[in-house]
């Protein structure tokens, strides 16, 4: 495999593709939010459970390419215990992450397993690949209705 | 001119590459297919969403601005009148290129797209009434679905769908039923973009024609492969976009029967389709120019016009067993390759050979595949029925064009390799 494409499918992206967490609907969530990638066809559904200002659960629904599918996995574990407000920096900083120039190191002190989408830097046209679950995550825990949509 | 009537092509297999074509050469008028692409030679194959250009429109395009522009129709100046012989002699180069009777029956649009939205428009508001029918078949693209739907919308009319099987073929059974006395028009693909399935355009025609019901064809998919007769189709509008056929982006064409579009009510209003113009009333300038209000794209024109003549300056017999030949190719091998499924199997097809992996979406076999150098389209592909259809979010897109080689074929298949590797 070439470089940037190793960089990009790495294993643990590969495998969350693969075997995805948290694929599942939950029963009585406290929010949902729905996200599509028009132009790709991804569609994630997201379920939560809150427990004050904490994400007690979460669990998504969907297909999509192995980027976006396995984003939402990772985003799942990664925001299972957050409190509403370090889900939104943690998304702040994903967000910086993988829309950073290609050429310079990706800062990814914030982000824990996550800085395996760093390669998706050199891929402009797959960053919206890799936002889609966490726009639809804003959106369910903004809860304003609304479908998120990349375009 | 070199490319006699014959509406339908078709897709057989023959064992030997044909001999006789200088395909070399023919690479060589299309300068952008000398790049190389992540360090690899450009292998493109997403002509169905657009083709190159040949030097020969590149050149004419420039020369049109270094030398004649000027606005057209209006002034007395030299340049004008200059501009002005340009744009309607490209206008009459699209006419012999669809063998339509008059040059006035062509009108420049900015692509298929328009040409459908100002045909749903006009016909609509001068022939839709509440309970109409519009046919169009399963396979269209958004531009042959969403035009009719506003229109029906409109109107109080409704939109009924020619189905499909799963070959990608269209169901003719119920056509009878489908082609009513309700029935206003009917609007159908001449070659599917998502699938290739090159549709029996002909019989349809008949058969609407037969009970009065005009016909628009989208030939924006057919133009760069087959040899288009409008007259001998018997249909009543054409479009094509410049863009798919080897010329500029932003221009098209529509052919409409004179007869038809004399009675249809303008599209846009604005300068260049008027005749007289009070505060009390107007009136309209004849066809063609009642339908290209404002500033038209001349250079466009100018270019199409040349893609046309680069077109007209081809062996077309060895053009089509040079498709033939490829298109065989690229179905017998992508459709052999490990883990990958064809999506439709028409018996007739041109250009284009969709498929899907089990072990990749599309966008990633799509992004895998251009580190190869390797550019297909995947997607939806605007045609968002047709996936729902056969099940699949996307599809993976390889589609062809008179440059496209057996070699083409291979780096693909070789590319498509690579997606095992990652994903297995």
């Amino acid at each position: 495999m070439s470089g940037d494409l190793g960089e990009l499918y790495q294993q643990l992206i590969v495998d969350h593709n693969r075997n995805p967490r948290n694929f599942r609907t939950l029963i009585d969530p406290d929010r949902t939010a729905e996200g599509d990638n028009p132009l790709c066809g991804d569609r994630i559904r997201l379920f939560l459970r809150l427990d004050g200002s904490r994400i007690a659960e979460v669990a998504f629904q969907g297909s999509g390419c192995a980027i976006s599918k396995a984003s939402a996995s990772l985003m799942t574990q990664a925001a299972q215990g957050n409190t509403v407000d370090e889900a939104d920096s943690l998304f702040r900083a994903f967000h910086a992450m993988v829309t950073g120039p290609a050429d310079s190191p990706a800062d990814t002190a914030a982000v824990g397993k996550l800085a395996a989408f760093a390669g998706v830097r050199a891929f402009p046209a797959r960053v919206k690949c890799a936002n889609l679950a966490w726009h639809t995550l804003r959106a369910a825990l903004e809860a304003n209705g609304e479908q998120v949509s990349t375009e | 001119m070199t490319r006699p009537a014959a509406p339908e092509a078709r897709a057989t297999r023959p064992a030997q590459r044909p001999a006789g074509l200088d395909l070399a050469r023919i690479r060589a008028d299309f300068p952008i297919l000398g790049q190389r692409i992540n360090g690899r030679p450009l292998v493109y194959l997403d002509n169905a969403a657009t083709s190159q250009k040949p030097r020969h429109v590149i050149d004419a395009v420039r020369r049109y601005y270094e030398e004649t522009n000027a606005n057209v129709h209006r002034a007395v100046h030299t340049l004008s009148e200059r501009a002005t012989a340009a744009y309607e002699g490209a206008r009459t180069k699209v006419q012999r290129f669809l063998n339509a009777a008059e040059p006035r029956e062509i009108i420049f649009v900015r692509g298929t797209t328009e040409a459908i939205n100002l045909v749903a428009r006009s016909l609509g508001q001068a022939r839709l009434r509440p309970g109409d029918e519009v046919l169009i078949s399963a396979m269209e693209h958004h531009s042959n679905i969403v035009p009719w739907q506003l229109a029906c919308e409109e109107r109080g009319a409704r939109l009924r769908v020619i189905p499909m099987n799963q070959d990608g073929e269209l169901v003719l059974e119920d056509l009878d039923s489908l082609l009513n006395e309700r029935t206003r028009i009917l609007a159908v693909a001449h070659v599917s973009n998502s699938l290739g399935t090159v549709n029996p355009v002909a019989e349809l025609i008949r058969a609407a024609r037969s009970r009065g019901v005009p016909v628009l064809i989208d030939g924006a998919q057919a133009a760069p492969h087959l040899r288009v007769d409008v007259q001998a189709l018997g249909c009543d509008f054409y479009a094509i976009s410049g863009h798919k056929m080897f010329g500029p982006t932003g221009i098209g064409a529509l052919y409409g029967r004179a007869e038809l579009l004399e009675a249809m009510p303008p599209f846009q209003g604005g300068g260049d389709m008027i005749r007289t113009v009070t505060f009390e009333r107007t009136t309209y300038a004849p066809v063609p120019h009642k339908f290209e209000a404002g500033t038209p794209n001349i250079a466009g024109a100018v270019g199409l016009g040349a893609a046309v003549d680069y077109l007209s300056g081809l062996d077309w017999d060895r053009i089509e067993e040079h498709e033939r030949d490829v298109l065989a190719y690229a179905v017998e091998r992508v459709g052999a390759a490990p883990g990958v499924r064809l999506i439709g199997r028409p018996a007739h097809r041109a250009g284009v050979v969709a498929f899907v992996m089990d072990a990749a979406h599309a966008h990633d076999v799509g992004t895998i595949v251009d580190r190869a150098g390797v550019a297909i389209r995947t997607g939806h592909h605007c045609t968002q029925p047709v996936m729902d259809f056969f099940g699949v979010p996307a599809t993976a897109r390889a589609s062809f064009a008179l440059y496209n080689r057996r070699e083409d074929v291979d780096a693909l298949v070789e590319a498509l390799d690579e997606v095992l590797k990652v994903f297995t």
